[in-house]
């Protein structure tokens, strides 16, 4: 698709996909599972960035918080509030690991947003890996738990007793899309996003629309600036949803 | 077009080895389809992405979560405490106020009883004054009651006695023979009558 935009002469030069490619760190030779690609520096720049925040920010330990040690407990209070209010309180003891998710799921989001950078959450290998954990995650906590008492997540008691079954079909269905749904929505967000600017880049090559275009670029990238935001808080809630079900599978 | 390109980059891929960067990357360095689905980058994400996600639980659940959640149970514990010793001072003030207040009844009720006694013991005084004026002039009355008494006496004697010597010239004027005694007789025989 690219490849036809490309070439024949024509003044636009659309490479809207591009921006996705896994590229080698040092020389041109083939991806091997451990080299050290775009992926592991962009990666390494959000954990370069929650370390910033997280650590060097709060190293004070203030009563009275610095401007970046407050912004840190805000998004702790917020994660911890979503938890609390959405799972329950015996779903605090996994905030690290919600916390975790939301912390490389927004630095990721906004550290993609620079100019000339990688987004590794474009890639729906890296959210299928988070939304298939997240689910197995779920899953074996939701048995362990609950033993076989956890089947009783797709088998509605206040439904009528005909109902049940074919309820029961369509729960289970629905439950196993949740990965996928989960996975596909931020990749799908993220890549769209990032193509459209692109597209409209593509544009700005042509004198005549280029103030139209570079306005769309500057609308598209504030949506988009939501949009990052607001990804990695639809993740982490539909996380906290997920866990509740697996602590809690009575309705 | 793009089936033939990634059939040429892969015999040219197998053939060279590490010349082109797979078979998802034209010859030009654009990319073929959705690079989101090259295979051949899936396993270096899924490796780079699981070390990456044990780095940031590691950071997170060893430093920055136990520092931030200790930091934000002080700052809680520090209100709370505050926010008592601010009401344990309302209480002290409060009573501050009322010990104020009693002070100021306790003031008042004293000054109203030294008033009185003040009063009392001024009343007392002019009682005794008055009582002893009125002794004095008693007194004084009575003194003169008697001057006047000794004068109107002395006054009568005087009138007897001018009486008596002009009866007695009287008599010794007309030729008589005036005994004295007897002159005085008929004089004081005359003042009683």
């Amino acid at each position: 698709m690219a490849q036809e935009a490309h070439g024949e002469g024509s003044a636009l030069v659309f490479h809207p996909l591009d921006q996705f490619i896994v590229k080698p760190l040092f020389g041109d030779g083939p991806v091997m599972w451990y080299t050290p690609t775009n992926v592991t520096l962009w990666m390494a720049i959000a954990v370069l960035g929650i370390v910033a925040l997280f650590v060097y920010g709060t190293r004070g330990r203030a009563i009275i918080p610095t401007r970046a040690q407050s912004v840190a407990e805000v998004f702790y209070g917020f994660v911890y509030k979503m938890i609390e209010d959405v799972t329950g309180h015996d779903g605090v003891k996994y905030f690290p690991y919600i916390m975790t998710l939301f912390l490389f799921i927004l630095f990721s989001n906004y550290f993609g947003l620079l100019p000339m950078a990688f987004t590794p959450t474009s890639h729906i290998a890296v959210t299928a890996i988070l939304g298939f954990g997240v689910f197995i995650a779920v899953t074996l906590l939701g048995f362990v738990k609950n033993g076989p008492a956890f089947l009783g997540l797709f088998w509605m008691k206040d439904a009528p007793a005909v109902l049940r079954p074919v309820i029961a079909i369509i729960e289970v269905i629905s439950y196993f899309v949740r990965p996928v749904s989960h996975s596909i929505r931020l990749a799908g967000n993220i890549m769209a996003g990032h193509a459209v600017i692109k597209v409209f880049a593509g544009f700005a090559a042509i004198a005549a629309i280029a103030p139209v275009s570079i306005a769309a670029i500057v609308a598209i990238y504030g949506l988009e600036v939501l949009v990052a935001f607001i990804q990695a808080y639809v993740f982490t809630i539909l996380t906290c949803v997920y866990l509740k079900d697996a602590l809690h599978p009575h309705h | 077009m793009a089936t033939e390109t990634t059939a040429a980059d892969a015999a040219n891929g197998a053939a060279h080895g590490a010349v082109e960067a797979g078979t998802c990357v034209g010859a030009n360095g654009s990319a073929i389809g959705m690079p989101q689905l090259c295979a051949d980058w899936i396993p270096n994400q899924i490796f780079w992405l699981v070390v990456t996600l044990g780095v940031i639980f590691f950071v997170l659940s060893r430093i920055a979560l136990p520092r931030i959640g200790a930091v934000l149970a002080e700052r809680q514990g520090t209100i709370s405490n505050d926010i008592a010793t601010a009401e344990e001072l309302k209480l002290k003030a409060v009573a501050a106020e009322r010990a104020y207040d009693e002070a100021l009844a306790k003031a008042r009720a004293d000054a109203n009883k030294i008033v009185a006694e003040a009063k009392a013991d001024i009343q007392k005084e002019l009682d005794a004054a008055l009582a002893k004026a009125d002794a004095e002039i008693a007194v004084k009355a009575a003194e003169s009651e008697k001057r006047i008494a000794e004068i109107s006496a002395g006054a009568m004697e005087a009138v007897a006695q001018v009486a008596k010597d002009t009866a007695g010239e009287l008599v010794l004027a007309l030729g008589g023979n005036a005994d004295a005694t007897a002159v005085a007789e008929a004089v004081s025989a005359r003042l009683k009558g």
